[in-house]
C-alpha cells in the first residue's frame, strides 16, 4: 500500500503553512420543503443532518453514499446554491451560512470556489462552443478583458489535456463524453478556484476515461493546490486519488476518515456492504454482502428511530434505538466497543480533521458476529 | 468465514476461491442455446457496425460481452432480440436458437399464442416480425439500462406482469395475479401483494429493475439478456441485481449474456467472456482464464483500467488514444492505433480471430501465452511505446 504520497503530500502542506481548513463544516443541517405531500403530511424533509466535513488546500476529500444520500445537497449548500438551516460553512474564516443575499451573490462570483456539475451534457449549452464555454464563469465576474479570458480559457483547457485549436470551435455535440467532461473541468477551473466540487464527474465514463478525469484531478492539487471534493460512487477510482472519504447515508455521515484505512478496514456496517458490494477483477474482498445484509423477513425496524442504517443493517440491536454519536476510532486496532451505551459524546470532535470517525454503537464488535 | 448467507440468493463468490472466484461451470459438451454466426449489423447502407462476429451460450451458462461503448455490443445482442434501431440491419449472419431440450408442455401448446413450439430450432434473422415478437418475451428475455422507459407509467407494474403472463402463458386473470405476486417474491421484492398494485413512479430505479426481471423471466426464457442492466445502479443494488440473475440461472436453467463496460461486474458473474472492439470480437474464453492471462492487448489494457478491488493510492492507468470511427475501413488491425505491441505485419492486412489453447480465441498476430509469456517479438522491436502511464 502507497501511503507515502499522501504522506509527502501533508509534509508539504505542513511547510507551506496551509495546515489551516480551507473549507470546515460543521452540524450541517439541510431541508427541503416537501414537493409532493405524502400521506398528508406537509413537514419539511431533512435531507442533511450534523454534517461535518474539512478540506485542506491541496488535498482531495471523496464522498461517497448511495443516490438520494445528500451528497449533491452538500455540494450545493457548500457553493451557496442551497440555504442551510442549521450549522455553519467556514470557507477560508468566512461563515458562509452568515452572508446575506448579494454578499453569497458576490461571493459565488469570484468564481474561488467552483461547483462541477453532475451530467456534463444538461450543464452544458448545445449551440456555444468549447472556448465559450470554458470561458462562460468570467461573464459574472466581469473582470477581465476579451483577450485576457480567451488567453484563460486556453490555459485552462491545456491544464486538462485537451488542445484549443483542435476542438476549441466545436460544439458540444461534436467531442466525445470523456472531452465534454474535461471541458466540464476547464471551466470549473478557469477562474483559478481555490476548491472544485465536482459532483460525480466520471459516472457516465467507461474506466479509462474515468481514470483520466481523475488522474488530472489529482494532478490540478499538486500543480495548482487546488482543494477537491469529488462525489463518486467508484470506489476503486476514488482510492487511487483521494487522501480522505466521507460516508453518507440517508443525510448523516456515517464514517468518515484516510480513504485506505476506511475501505479496507470500514468501521461501519454501511461502509463495509459498500465495498463488499464493489464489483472488482480479483476476488480480493474479506466480506461478501450477502454476510452484511439484514436478514430477509426480519420485523421491520420502527421508521426514524435511532440509528438511521438500523432498517438495513444485519447488526442493529435494541441499543440502535438511540442514535449513535461520531466516535473517532483509534489507529489500525480493532476499536473497543462501548457495551455500556454511553456513547463516547463528541469526542470526535477535534479527532475527525484529520482522524477516522465513524457513527456506530457496535463499530467495534460487529465483525464478530460474522462467525 | 463460512457463515451460510441468509439472502435469498447464494453469494457470488467463494471466500477460498483463487483468482475471479466460482462460477458455475457448464460442460463444455452442454449444447449452446443461441448461436450467432458471421454476424454483420450496418447503419445505413454502409456503416459496418458489426463485423463477423460469432459466439454460442451454452444452456446455463453465463457470458459476458464487454467492450468500450460503441464498440458494437448492444447492436449485437438487440439483433438477437430482433429489436435494432431504426436505420440499422442485420446485412449478414446467422442467429439461431436452438431448440428447448426440457421443455414442458406447459404454455407451449397454448393454441392463441402465436409462436414457434419451444422444440423447433428458429433461424431468427429470417423469421417473420410477428414470429420474432413472440419469441422475444417468451424464450428471450431481456432487460436495459434505464428500466423505467420499458414500463407504461399509467399502468400498475403488477398489472404489466400479469398481461405478459397472460398473453406469453395464456394463464387466467387470477392465475396472472398469483403466479405475479410469486415472481415478484422471487425476485427479491418486499411485500409483493402491495407492490402489485403500484405504479412505476413509485418504485426506486433498483425495484424498477426487479420488475422487469421479474417480467423478463415471467415465461421463463432459456436466454436472458442484460444490456447495461446494472450501470445505473448504486454498487450495493447492482450486487443485489447480479446475485438474483445468478440464482435465476440456477433455478431456471436460465442462460445469461450479460452486456456491460466494466470487466469487474463480468469477473464477478461470468463463465466466459467475449471482448469486442471497433465491431469486432477481439478475445474470447473462459471468464477466469482471460482475466488471468488476456491473450489480447486491448484485453490487457481494460484489464488494467478496471477495478482491481485494492483501495490502495496508485496510479490511475488509461488506454491512450481513441478507438477508430464506427466501421471505419482499416487495412489491418482494428487496435493497431493503440496497440503498444503493433509491427509492420499488423497492418498490412486483416487480422483473423485465431483458435488459442483452452477455449480460447483472440484476433491478434502476437497473442500472449497462457502463463502470461510476452510477445517474444515485442522486446526485439526497439522504440514500442510501453503501455502504462497516464500521458495526458
Ligand atoms: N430541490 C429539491 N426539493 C425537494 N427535495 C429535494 C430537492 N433536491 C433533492 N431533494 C431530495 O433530497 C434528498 C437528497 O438529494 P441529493 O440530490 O442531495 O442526493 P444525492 O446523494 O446527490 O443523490 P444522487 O446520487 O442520485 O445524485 C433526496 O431525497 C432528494 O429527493
Ligand atoms: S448503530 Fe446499530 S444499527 Fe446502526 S450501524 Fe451500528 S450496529 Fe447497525
Ligand atoms: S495484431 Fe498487432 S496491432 Fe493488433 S493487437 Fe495484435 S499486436 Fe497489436
Ligand atoms: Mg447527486
Amino acid at each position: 500500500m502507497s501511503s507515502t504520497l499522501a504522506t509527502d503530500r501533508s509534509a508539504e502542506a505542513s511547510e507551506s503553512g496551509s495546515t489551516a481548513p480551507l473549507l470546515e463544516i460543521t452540524g450541517l443541517g439541510v431541508s427541503y420543503g416537501r414537493r409532493a405531500v405524502v400521506r398528508g403530511s406537509a413537514r419539511r424533509t431533512r435531507v442533511l443532518a450534523d454534517v461535518g466535513l474539512t478540506v485542506r488546500a491541496g488535498e482531495i476529500v471523496g464522498i461517497i453514499g448511495e443516490t438520494g444520500s445528500g451528497k449533491t445537497t452538500l455540494a450545493r449548500a457548500t457553493v451557496g446554491l442551497v440555504r442551510p438551516d442549521a450549522g455553519s460553512i467556514q470557507f477560508d474564516g468566512r461563515d458562509l451560512t452568515a452572508l446575506g443575499r448579494s454578499e453569497l451573490r458576490d461571493f459565488r462570483r469570484s468564481g474561488r470556489v467552483q461547483y462541477m456539475f453532475q451530467d456534463p451534457l444538461r450543464s452544458q449549452d448545445p449551440d456555444l462552443t468549447v472556448r465559450q464555454i470554458v470561458a462562460e464563469p468570467f461573464a459574472a465576474i466581469g473582470a477581465l478583458s476579451r483577450q485576457e479570458r480567451a488567453v484563460r480559457a486556453e490555459e485552462a483547457l491545456s491544464l486538462v489535456g485537451l488542445d484549443a485549436a483542435e476542438i476549441g470551435s466545436r460544439t458540444p455535440g461534436q467531442i466525445s463524453g470523456g472531452q465534454r467532461q474535461r471541458v466540464s473541468l476547464a471551466r470549473a477551473i478557469v477562474t483559478r478556484p481555490q476548491l472544485l466540487l465536482s459532483d460525480e464527474p466520471v459516472s457516465a465514463l467507461d474506466a479509462s476515461n474515468r481514470n483520466l478525469v481523475l488522474g488530472l484531478l489529482d494532478r490540478l492539487r499538486r500543480e495548482l493546490g487546488l482543494a477537491v471534493v469529488v462525489i463518486s460512487h467508484d470506489l476503486g477510482s476514488l482510492a487511487g486519488i483521494a487522501d480522505r472519504v466521507a460516508v453518507l447515508y440517508r443525510g448523516r455521515l456515517v464514517e468518515q476518515g484516510p480513504i485506505s484505512e476506511v475501505l479496507e478496514y470500514p468501521r461501519h456496517p454501511y461502509t463495509a456492504l459498500l465495498t463488499a458490494s464493489a464489483p472488482s477483477v480479483r476476488s480480493g474482498h474479506r466480506l461478501l454482502p450477502a454476510e452484511l445484509r439484514a436478514p430477509v423477513g426480519r420485523d421491520p425496524w420502527p421508521d426514524d428511530v435511532g440509528c438511521v442504517f438500523a432498517p438495513r443493517c444485519r447488526f442493529a440491536d435494541d441499543a440502535c434505538r438511540t442514535e449513535p454519536r461520531p466516535a473517532a476510532v483509534g489507529g489500525p486496532s480493532v476499536p473497543q466497543d462501548h457495551e455500556s451505551g454511553a456513547p463516547e459524546a463528541s469526542a470526535g470532535d477535534e479527532a475527525s480533521a484529520a482522524g477516522h470517525t465513524v457513527v456506530c454503537h457496535h463499530a467495534g464488535s460487529w465483525r464478530a458476529r460474522l462467525g | 468465514m463460512s457463515r451460510p448467507a441468509e439472502a435469498t440468493v447464494e453469494p457470488l463468490r467463494a471466500e477460498s476461491a483463487p483468482s475471479t472466484g466460482a462460477h458455475t461451470h457448464v460442460p463444455a459438451s452442454a449444447a449452446p442455446v443461441l448461436t450467432v454466426e458471421g454476424l454483420d449489423v450496418t447503419i445505413g447502407r454502409t456503416v459496418r457496425a458489426v463485423r463477423d462476429v460469432s459466439f454460442s451460450l451454452a444452456r446455463g451458462e453465463a457470458v459476458g460481452l464487454v467492450g468500450e461503448s460503441g464498440s458494437g455490443k448492444s447492436l449485437t445482442c438487440r439483433s438477437v432480440l430482433g429489436v435494432l434501431p431504426p436505420g440499422c440491419r442485420v446485412a449478414d449472419g446467422r442467429i439461431t436458437l436452438s431448440p428447448s431440450t426440457d421443455t414442458a408442455a406447459d404454455g407451449a401448446t397454448d393454441a392463441d399464442v402465436a409462436t414457434l413450439p419451444a422444440s423447433e430450432s428458429a433461424e431468427l434473422t429470417a423469421l417473420p416480425r410477428k414470429q420474432w415478437n413472440a419469441i422475444r418475451g417468451r424464450r428471450i428475455g431481456a432487460v436495459f439500462q434505464d428500466p423505467a422507459s420499458y414500463l407504461n407509467p399509467s399502468l400498475t407494474v403488477g398489472g404489466q406482469l400479469a398481461e405478459q403472463l397472460r398473453v406469453g402463458r395464456g394463464l387466467s386473470r387470477s392465475e396472472a395475479y398469483a403466479r405475479a405476486v410469486e415472481l415478484f417474491a422471487a425476485v427479491g421484492l418486499h411485500r409483493p401483494a402491495e407492490l402489485y398494485h403500484q405504479y412505476p413512479h413509485e418504485l426506486s430505479g433498483g425495484m424498477l429493475q426487479r420488475v422487469l426481471i421479474a417480467i423478463a423471466v415471467s415465461c421463463e426464457p432459456e436466454l436472458l439478456i442484460a444490456d447495461e442492466a446494472t450501470t445505473a445502479l448504486d454498487v450495493v443494488i447492482q450486487a443485489e441485481i447480479l446475485e438474483l440473475l445468478q440464482s435465476l440461472r440456477k433455478e431456471q436453467g436460465l442462460a445469461l449474456l450479460l452486456v456491460t463496460h466494466d470487466l469487474a461486474v463480468v469477473a464477478e458473474s461470468c463463465d466466459r467472456v467475449v471482448v469486442m472492439y471497433a465491431g469486432e470480437i477481439v478475445e474470447d474464453g473462459p471468464t477466469t482464464e482471460v482475466l488471468a492471462a488476456p491473450a489480447h492487448p486491448y484485453t490487457e489494457a481494460l484489464l488494467r483500467v478496471a477495478s482491481i478491488g485494492d483501495w490502495g493510492r496508485r496510479e490511475l492507468d488509461i488506454i491512450p488514444g481513441r478507438p477508430p470511427e464506427t466501421g471505419a475501413d482499416l487495412p489491418g488491425c482494428r487496435f493497431a492505433d493503440r496497440c503498444a505491441y503493433v509491427t509492420k505485419e499488423c497492418t498490412a492486412g486483416p487480422v483473423a480471430l485465431r483458435t488459442l489453447d483452452g477455449g480460447r480465441r483472440a484476433r491478434c498476430l502476437r497473442p500472449a501465452g497462457p502463463s502470461g509469456e510476452t510477445r517474444s517479438a515485442a522486446a526485439a522491436d526497439p522504440g514500442l511505446p510501453v503501455p502504462q502511464g497516464a500521458a495526458l
